[in-house]
């Protein structure tokens, strides 16, 4: 009986059309409730390291669905096996669907092979946000490493994903940089392959 | 409506920037898991999704107040219109249909077909008491609180339920005379 006859928002909810992603809320929308986000779990920590945990898990269970989202929808189910591929795709498509463009820079570790660097001048989840001073290196971007920690470890590139602030010259804010650590078997994998 | 709606229908201004619904979506929805995750009993969910929703309620009114192109409402029922029409839209991007009012219009509902909150979403057998989307009953009693209404909301009707509608009920429940917290200037 599944479907059978049934008006669609009475359908299945995976017998659904997928749509196209292009429907938009408004910013202050997702603003006040990602506040919403932080605060709960400020309240449900005693420090930093616990609340950036339960941040980056929260963002993790948004990344494992934003990919199997984007294969349905941009890829045909074609999945990425390369180090640089799925990075381009954490780049240029995860972050054109969630934050409507590119990322700003995409950039190779210089002391580690196996570190890569994702920086945005402004994330949107740090747009309105400013880390009291009592709260040391906190920054709710953790939540953004969480989505592209989800969507690697479920494409099956395993990674310790972290987000930190680094000044820039002749700005009052500092942008942050998803720092990308690939698992020893990834980078294995991908030098096997050649 | 009468006058509270201007020509340039603050909804569609360019000035409010927005953003992709699917983060904001999935955010929702990584925050309810967290709520049932973190809590054993589902009315205390719901009860969770509410404060959450008052505390940004509070916050949402002053936004709303400055971005909405709109003038003061001199009844409920126009209250009601302006957060179905242009508050639901300025900020959820959907509209709401004003329905069902008692006799002594204290009370209405808000017919919601479209809802961002819950694409995606099923409800499985464990969470049949859930109230998914009830974070938005929180808004509107904090949002009205603001302005000096107390307010009693709640969903009726629930899709992720089996209805064919969202249908959340609003019950004004006094006007709270304007307070001045401060003293003027002796």
């Amino acid at each position: 009986m599944i479907g059978v006859g049934r008006a669609k928002q009475n359908l299945n909810v995976v017998d659904r059309p997928l749509g196209k992603g292009k429907a938009e809320v408004s910013l202050s929308a997702f603003a006040f409730l990602f506040s919403e986000l932080v605060q709960y779990n400020q309240g449900k920590v005693e420090n930093i390291s616990d609340l950036e945990h339960r941040l980056e898990e929260a963002g993790y269970a948004v990344g494992i669905r934003m990919l199997e989202l984007l294969c349905h929808r941009e890829k045909a189910n074609r999945r990425e096996t390369r180090v640089l591929g799925i990075l381009s795709f954490v780049h240029s498509t995860v972050w054109k669907s969630l934050f409507g463009k590119v990322a700003d820079s995409l950039e190779k570790g210089t002391e580690h092979e196996d570190e890569y660097m994702i920086s945005e001048k402004e994330l949107i989840v740090n747009r309105f946000v400013s880390v009291p001073q009592g709260m040391g290196g906190f920054n709710c971007g953790t939540f953004v490493a969480g989505i592209v920690k989800g969507v690697l470890d479920g494409a099956g590139f395993p990674a310790r994903v972290t987000a930190h602030f680094v000044a820039v010259e002749g700005q009052a804010r500092p942008r942050t940089t998803i720092l990308i650590k690939f698992a020893e078997e990834v980078v294995q994998r991908d030098a096997r392959l050649g | 409506m009468r006058a509270s709606l201007r020509p340039s229908d603050p909804a569609v201004s360019p000035a409010i920037e927005r953003v992709n619904a699917e983060l904001f979506t999935l955010t929702y929805g990584a925050i309810v898991r967290q709520l049932l995750t973190d809590y054993e009993e589902i009315e205390e969910v719901n009860k969770q999704l509410d404060t959450m929703g008052y505390n940004i309620g509070a916050r949402l009114i002053d936004d709303f107040l400055a971005k909405a192109n709109i003038t003061k409402c001199t009844d409920f029922r126009e209250t009601a219109d302006v957060i179905a029409k242009v508050g639901f839209k300025m900020f959820l991007n959907v509209t709401a249909t004003v329905a069902n009012w008692s006799a002594d219009s204290m009370e209405c509902s808000l017919i919601l077909e479209d809802n961002p909150l819950v694409d995606f979403v099923e409800l499985p057998e464990t969470c049949q008491g859930l109230s998914y989307c009830n974070i938005l009953c929180g808004v509107l009693r904090g949002a009205l609180e603001m302005v000096s209404m107390r307010t009693e909301v709640k969903f009726v009707k629930d899709m992720l339920r089996g209805d064919d509608v969202f249908e959340i009920r609003m019950k004004l429940l006094e006007q709270m005379p304007e307070e001045y917290p401060y003293k003027n200037d002796e």
